[in-house]
């Protein structure tokens, strides 16, 4: 018996999502007991990680086969899941789902810098946002969606705070590596523009003829300034 | 001029998160790269929307306040020539240009906010994805059809290996036990065992028990719920270890009852041998015997 099938018909019987270990404790427990049958023998001694590779194959199969649903993992558990397209039919079948309200675009800034910066202090997520954000850490924290996850080694210890696997779940995301852009957000490097920040003719004061350019040798530099005083009366 | 900002802001003002949120629109209304922004036109705008919230009487946030000193601060600078301009007092690296600290914030501050959108489209597809959720299976496991019921003598068996283990344990160490157990009061253990596993293994009754009156009590109090029919006891083959489990439902009961002839039948009434020490409870009715169906 190929080991993904097996899977596929646990997966599709199981009550809740299925991490690969859980999978393989019933794979254990069939292989094992006074009535094991032998179908289920050659199984004793599978590697979690074989299980991960197989259940990865099955995914991609079901992709391929552009069926209504599909296997996905969500915070490292495996289900299966009907594509989004069908809940016109799903809501009338089952009803909405019962989720609590949808994020603040506040919520989903502060959620998205914790989620990038993790483990990260709260100073440091409205050095970002420029904002307070008292009330909607408040929010992320009352929806379970983010947690204190320690303390930040430096002068006052201030509350790390990190997300949750509920955040993964909310999201429909397999873990932390599947957020979006996830390498160039989790620490952008702003590179010093090339030229300067305010080239565009037509500054406040200075006359565009006026006005130094030579990149080369600003880069890095003082920044560029109007070469000289212009109006006095400024 | 006032009049369209009026409107606009009427609008726009709900969706601003703060400063930072405010000069990303106005500069995506300038049309400009954010590195190619005029920041000294940039700090007009902002402070006209700044004002413009005072004359609405808005409570205008501190960090609005903050910012457009900052930008005031650069568009000052401008002013001066190079030479003449305040060297940043900053003790942190050698003096950034607060300008380009403003871009940055603003770079950083961008990649979040769209990050955040990406999450805002992630949070609506989930909305819409339904697990699939599987009938609970009534017969857990792998059912009784397979496996005969334990007769009397094969759960007498059962606890007399246990009883043989106990005596083994017992002649290592003495110990005195005061003889507290009664029958009614390891038959709600058994139950409560069992409602929350729904099977357990012959063995694991006795796990815990520490002398014979115990074990004793633990086996009568096992035998006269499966004469209640709460409990049925099965062995996979000849030997093998007892399992018990919930007996099936009153209302399957009659149809499933066929096989259950092993189980009882006259052997309950034999003596039990290995109980000697057995407490004078009244509620010990082993030897009334389950029914035959």
């Amino acid at each position: 018996m190929e080991i993904k099938f097996i899977l596929e018909s646990l997966l599709f019987s199981a009550q809740r999502p299925m991490s690969a270990r859980e999978l393989r404790e019933v794979l254990v427990n069939a292989a094992n007991g006074e009535n094991a049958e032998e179908a289920a023998k050659p199984f004793k001694k599978i590697k979690e990680d074989e299980l991960s590779a197989a259940l990865e194959e099955l995914a991609r199969e079901h992709e391929a086969a552009a069926r209504s649903y599909r296997l996905v993992c969500v915070a490292g558990a495996w289900q299966f899941v009907t594509q989004p397209e069908f809940s016109p039919w799903l809501k009338a079948l089952v009803g909405v789902k019962n989720r609590p309200p949808r994020l603040s675009q506040a919520g989903l800034e502060t959620l998205a810098i914790i989620a990038y910066r993790q483990p990260v202090t709260r100073a440091e997520v409205e050095q970002v946002r420029g904002v307070n954000v008292d009330g909607t850490m408040q929010t992320l924290l009352e929806r379970a969606l983010v947690e204190q996850s320690g303390r930040a080694e430096v002068v006052g210890r201030p509350a790390l705070y990190s997300t949750t696997a509920f955040f993964l779940e909310y999201f429909g995301l397999r873990s932390l590596e599947d957020l979006p852009a996830a390498d160039e957000l989790r620490r952008i490097s702003v590179e010093r523009p090339p030229a300067p920040v305010t080239a565009e003719p037509g500054l406040a004061t200075v006359p565009p003829e006026q006005l130094q350019l030579p990149a080369e040798v600003q880069r890095g530099e003082e920044p560029p300034a109007p070469a000289a005083p212009v109006e006095p009366g400024v | 001029m006032i009049g369209r900002f009026m409107s606009e802001y009427k609008v726009q003002f709900e969706v601003f998160e703060g400063p930072l949120d405010l000069l990303l629109y106005l500069i995506k209304k300038e049309e400009v790269d954010i590195y190619a922004v005029n920041l000294t036109k940039l700090a007009s705008q902002f402070l006209e929307y700044v004002e413009l919230m005072r004359q609405f009487d808005l409570e205008v946030a501190g960090e609005f306040l903050v910012m457009a000193s900052t930008l005031m601060y650069i568009k000052s600078r401008e002013l001066l020539p190079v030479e003449q301009q305040a060297v940043v007092e900053s003790d942190e690296d050698e003096g950034e240009d607060p300008r380009w600290e403003l871009i940055r914030q603003l770079v950083e501050y961008k990649k979040f906010k769209d990050a955040a959108a990406q999450l805002q489209g992630l949070e609506s597809r989930q909305e819409n994805v339904y697990p699939r959720v599987p009938g609970k299976i009534e017969f857990t496991a792998d059912a009784a059809p397979a496996k005969p019921e334990a007769g009397i003598f094969d759960l007498l068996n059962a606890v007399n290996g246990i009883l043989k283990r106990l005596a083994e344990k017992a002649a290592a160490t003495r110990e005195i036990y005061e003889d507290k157990w009664t029958v009614s009061e390891k038959m709600e253990f058994v139950r409560n065992l069992l409602a929350g596993r729904g099977r357990v293994r012959f063995s694991e009754l006795f796990e815990l028990a520490a002398n014979r009156t115990e074990v004793v009590c633990t086996f009568l109090a096992l035998l006269e719920l499966i004469r209640l029919k709460q409990l049925a006891c099965f062995q996979s083959e000849p030997f093998a270890e007892i399992e018990i489990t919930l007996a099936v439902t009153p209302a399957v009961d009659g149809e499933e009852d066929l096989p259950s002839v092993a189980a009882t039948g006259p052997a309950d009434r034999a003596p039990l041998p290995a109980a000697p020490e057995m407490p004078g409870n009244p509620a010990a009715p082993a030897g009334s015997g389950a029914p035959a169906p």
